[in-house]
């Protein structure tokens, strides 16, 4: 069996396709991730001594920029999803080009962020709050980077692999996951910079 | 396989919604109340975000029943990890050892 007709299959089995569910399942195990590091930065926080307020110690102005860039980012990815469902290739290659343009932004504005650390001679090691904001929002780019890989490689495929039957498939899971790293950092931006 | 028509409306509405809240969240934290206050103004904001965010970008509301299960295997599974108890004894002498306070 083809693998488009047994993809098809599938569906009609549960519901779901495999590649959908696949995604949905490793985007749980993220979540335990980001969980047990929020919950560390919690537990940290709440048995220290002192720790500053987000204010004090980051800049907040350039973070909020980074989370309008991001949001947006998301958005132009729902678009590139909604070009592709309508078989739109001009439409999904211009969104998921400008996804990936504000990816990369998102990282050229952090690492701005984490140039002035180094410069004013904060480093992860320099304290508990630098080492839980380090960690937290490297492992978060980490994820950008990741993100950006399978979108180029979306993009690189759309030429001839667009009128492919899991295209769309692939485009959704794709997105799934590129929202699910900007929801980390919804709830990243808060906790690490306006508390 | 089927996907259903997308609603741009409703993507761009969500957008400025969103865009507004982040908006809200940072004024917010300009007044610096206090941290319980703050947690449970950020979360709340943050939460509604991120709700958007996966009702209507990730498409949940809608969605096929077997994604609701094994999101609620996930709940289920964090919610249980946060209830295994702390203090064991073992625990208490190696952080005795270790040269905890």
């Amino acid at each position: 069996m083809s693998a488009p007709a047994a993809a098809a299959l599938a569906y009609e089995d549960s519901g779901v396709t495999n590649a959908k569910l696949g995604v949905w399942l490793f985007l749980a195990s993220e979540v335990m991730l980001f969980a047990t590091l929020f919950t560390s930065y919690i537990v940290l926080r709440v048995g220290s001594a002192s720790w500053p307020r987000g204010w004090e110690a980051l800049n907040v102005p350039l973070a909020m920029i980074n989370t309008f860039v991001l949001i947006t980012s998301s958005v132009t990815m729902v678009l590139a999803y909604a070009k592709a469902v309508e078989k739109d290739l001009a439409g999904f290659r211009r969104f998921m080009a400008m996804t990936i343009g504000l990816g990369l932004l998102f990282l050229v504005f952090k690492s701005f962020e984490y140039g002035a650390h180094f410069a004013h001679n904060e480093w992860p090691s320099t304290s508990i709050f630098n080492a839980v904001y380090f960690t937290l929002t490297g492992l978060h780019c980490a994820h950008i980077i990741g993100g950006l890989v399978v979108n180029g490689g979306l993009l690189w495929m759309a030429g001839e692999g667009f009128e492919h039957p899991l295209f769309i498939g692939r485009v959704e899971g794709a997105g799934l996951y590129w929202h699910f790293v900007d929801v980390v950092w919804i709830f990243l931006f808060p906790a690490i910079y306006l508390l | 396989m089927s996907h259903p028509p997308p609603n741009i409306k409703l993507y761009l509405a969500i957008f400025a919604t969103l865009m507004l809240l982040t908006g809200l969240t940072v004024l917010v934290s300009y007044w610096h109340l206090p941290p319980a206050a703050a947690i449970f103004v950020g979360v709340a904001i943050a939460s509604i975000k991120a709700g958007l965010v996966v009702a209507f970008f990730m498409h949940l509301k809608g969605e096929h029943k077997l994604i609701y299960y094994f999101l609620g295997i996930l709940a289920f599974t964090m919610i249980g990890f946060l209830l295994i108890p702390t203090d064991f004894r073992l625990l208490r002498v190696l952080l005795m050892h270790s040269g905890a306070p």
